[in-house]
Formats: structure tokens, C-alpha cells, sequence
């Protein structure tokens, strides 16, 4: 069971490889109870724990938590934050209903972006069909497959991060699972979620599932080159995405003609240029006060 | 569907407790729950029920207390009352509500022996 997500992960894999799993973490206590922790950002411990009993058993007590139920995916999500941060790189997750041309509107980018160096982490339950179609741009992906997990979490993108061996300054595209709900909670490190609604769907679909647009940045309304053969209003789309999140952006695309394609390649190079300026930044402001060599190397714990 | 997900890191939460104050069963656990966080407590249970099975937690009952919805209307330029995210601003009837609490998910307290 996912640590995280628990929903089959023991199915899940990048490129094929198992995740979720790492011999290395299992180990076995002087009293020879063997187990195994995931990696653990929030909890870089030496394992100094014990296995002894409760003492008294059968009195009650209460013990205080006060910590989020996503607290595990979110302190993944900051560290894939602070890696993606420490090389210059823009990463979007883009999320949608499965058929909304997701795939198809990656290929077309990549392959307008020209020299800008994009990858992609491809999520889905099951075959690697996307992960293939990005390759043959000539671009680098990855596939996740979540087995029956319904969305990607933090800790699978993050070692997917790892399998790319990411580029500095580079784009990378995280191609969620088609699902309108469950990816909306989990926090993969991304800038921006950007939710991509076709014009082949129902335009009240921000208002039916308001999550994944409240959580979104940017809204795509793709296809639109299908507009005269569909009874589909653009303009209560917008107005319904605006009433679950007044700040969304709107683009309007089409992947196959190309039409509207200029201000979503604007939309990536000003991503790209800001993430550039803040390495920059970061790394000048290091040189600034002096940091040791090691300390650059540590990141800091959520 | 993402209860399950949500119902296993309940259960992460509370064996990385149990592993550090030394309980071995888990009769009660308070979660916070904001009424816009789309969790539904019947099936938070349902799931729950099957990710502790075997667990510490195997049998614990959930105490959820519902969290109220909030957000900012700019029309108002005030804070309101949310009951469901794309609602009308209940004071102006304008849907420039931007939800501020409600979303809410958190473990608060345990009860274990």
C-alpha cells in the first residue's frame, strides 16, 4: 500500500522500475524485528527508535497530532521544489479529464519550443503509449504508471525527476493522471498547476468540479478549432472557471491548427525566465555570504 | 476515491506516532475536516476500516469535526460565509468569492492505549 496516496502502489513504477521501494531502507533491530521506512523527508532520523511495548496496557490516553494528512506528499513536494528551484527549471503539472489532448498538446509544444531543452513525466495507470509518443519529438520521458492509484504523488515524481536526470534551465512538463479530482490535493513540487478543459466538454465542468480549477493557475480551453461544430459557449466556460477561482488565467488553444499556441509558448518562456533569475539570484546571493561548500549541498527540512 | 488516499495518511500519521510514544492500539482519532476539503466522512471511514486493518489503528473509530467554509468576497471587499466552493457571495449574490479556510485536513489527537 502507497505510503502515501494508498491506492495500490505497490503496482506502481517509473519506466517500468518499481517505486516506492528502496532495499535500502529496509533493516533489521538488534531485537530482530526487520522493517522497512520510505525515505523520509520529514523525519531524517538515525532510526534510534525502540520496539518495546506500551507500558501500561489497557489505560487510555490521548496523544496530540496537529499535523496535516497530506504533511508526507506535501514535505516531498517541497523538496522537489528545492531541487527544481536549485536548477533553474519551470515545471508545470498539467491536469485534465482523460481525452482533453493533453498528450497531443505536449508533442506540438515541444516541438515549437525548437532548442529549449523540455522534459516530461508522464503519468498513467497503465502502458507507456504517452511516454512514447513524447519520445518520438525527440524530447526525454518518462512513464509513471500508478497501477489503481488515481493521481501522481510527490514522492513518485520525485524519483521520475531522478530516472530524467534533469537539465539546468530546462522546462519540465509533469502529465498527470486524466482525472478531474484526486490530483487536485497532492502537491508535486510543480509552479503551476494548469488545468486543460477541451470545448468538446460540457463548459459548466469548472462549477461540477471546482477543485481542480480553484487549485489551477491556468485554465487551456483546447480544440478550439472545433467551435463551429459544437453548441459550446466559450464565454460561460470562462465565467464558470472565474467563479471558482476569480485570479485564472485563460488561453485559448487549439493543438491541432495551432491557433492560440503564441500565449501559451509566452506563458512558458516568461515561466523559464523567471525560474533562470531566481537560480541566478540564489546562487549570487550565495557567493554573497560566503556559504561553505556543505551547506550548499544540504537542503533545509520543511 | 481519493478518501483512500487521504484514510492512508491518517494511518502514516498515527503509526510514525505510535512508533514515537510507545502505544499499540489506537481506539479514537479526531481528524479537522473543513466542510470545502470534499472529503466525505462515510466513506472516510469505509476506507479507513480497510488501510488499518492488521495496523495499530485496526477498529479505531473517526471523531470528525467539520471545519467552516470561508473565503473573501472582492465585490463586498469582506470576509463571508462559504457552504460550497462557486457559491454566490451570500451578502451581494456575486461570485467573486475566493475561499480562505474550509479546505482543511488535518489529524488532531488520538485516543490509544
Amino acid at each position: 500500500m502507497c505510503i502515501s496516496c494508498g491506492c495500490g502502489n505497490d503496482e506502481a513504477t517509473v519506466d517500468g522500475a518499481v517505486a516506492h521501494q528502496d532495499p535500502a531502507q529496509v533493516h533489521t533491530h538488534a531485537d530482530g524485528t526487520t522493517h522497512s521506512h520510505a525515505h523520509d523527508p520529514l523525519h531524517a532520523h538515525g532510526h534510534e527508535h525502540g520496539h518495546e511495548l506500551a507500558s501500561a496496557p489497557g489505560a487510555t490516553r490521548r496523544v496530540r497530532i496537529e499535523q496535516d494528512i497530506l504533511a508526507k506528499n506535501n514535505a516531498y513536494a517541497a523538496d522537489n521544489r528545492q531541487r527544481l528551484a536549485e536548477r533553474g527549471i519551470f515545471a508545470l503539472n498539467l491536469v485534465s479529464s482523460p481525452g482533453s489532448g493533453k498528450t497531443a498538446l505536449l508533442c506540438k509544444t515541444i516541438a515549437l519550443l525548437g532548442g529549449q531543452a523540455v522534459a516530461v513525466i508522464e503519468g498513467d495507470q497503465q502502458t507507456s503509449r504517452d511516454a512514447e509518443r513524447i519520445r518520438a519529438t525527440g524530447a526525454p520521458a518518462v512513464q509513471i504508471n500508478t497501477g489503481r492509484g488515481c493521481h501522481l504523488d510527490a514522492h513518485m515524481v520525485g524519483q521520475a525527476m531522478q530516472t530524467l536526470g534533469l537539465r539546468e534551465d530546462s522546462l519540465l512538463m509533469i502529465e498527470n493522471v486524466g482525472n478531474l479530482v484526486c490530483p487536485a490535493a497532492f502537491d508535486l513540487g510543480e509552479a503551476h498547476k494548469v488545468v486543460i478543459l477541451s470545448v468538446t466538454e460540457g463548459e459548466d465542468k469548472p462549477v461540477k468540479y471546482p477543485d481542480m480549477f480553484r487549485a489551477a493557475s491556468l485554465m487551456l480551453l483546447n480544440k478550439i478549432d472545433l467551435l463551429p461544430h459544437l453548441d459550446f459557449d466559450v464565454d460561460a466556460a470562462v465565467a464558470f472557471a472565474r467563479r471558482v477561482n476569480p485570479q485564472i488565467k485563460v488561453i485559448r488553444v487549439s493543438a491541432a491548427s495551432g491557433v492560440g499556441l503564441d500565449a501559451w509558448l509566452e506563458f512558458l518562456r516568461e515561466g523559464l525566465a523567471r525560474a533562470a533569475a531566481a537560480k541566478q539570484e540564489m546562487l549570487d546571493s550565495r557567493k554573497r555570504i560566503g556559504a561553505r561548500p556543505e551547506a550548499q549541498t544540504q537542503r533545509p527540512l520543511p | 476515491m481519493h478518501e483512500m488516499s487521504l484514510a492512508a495518511g491518517v494511518l502514516e500519521l498515527i503509526e510514525d506516532s505510535a512508533r514515537q510514544q510507545n502505544f499499540s492500539r489506537v481506539a479514537r482519532v479526531w481528524l479537522e475536516i473543513g466542510r470545502l476539503a470534499a472529503v466525505e466522512p462515510e466513506a472516510m471511514q469505509f476506507c479507513f476500516d480497510a488501510v488499518a486493518r492488521g495496523s495499530v489503528a485496526e477498529g479505531a473509530r473517526l471523531e470528525i469535526i467539520a471545519l467552516p467554509g470561508s473565503g473573501w468576497c472582492a465585490g463586498c471587499a469582506t470576509s463571508v460565509s462559504v457552504s460550497e466552493i462557486a457559491a454566490a457571495c451570500p451578502q451581494c449574490g456575486g461570485y467573486q468569492v475566493m475561499v480562505t479556510g474550509g479546505t482543511e485536513m488535518r489529524v488532531k489527537e488520538l485516543e490509544v492505549e
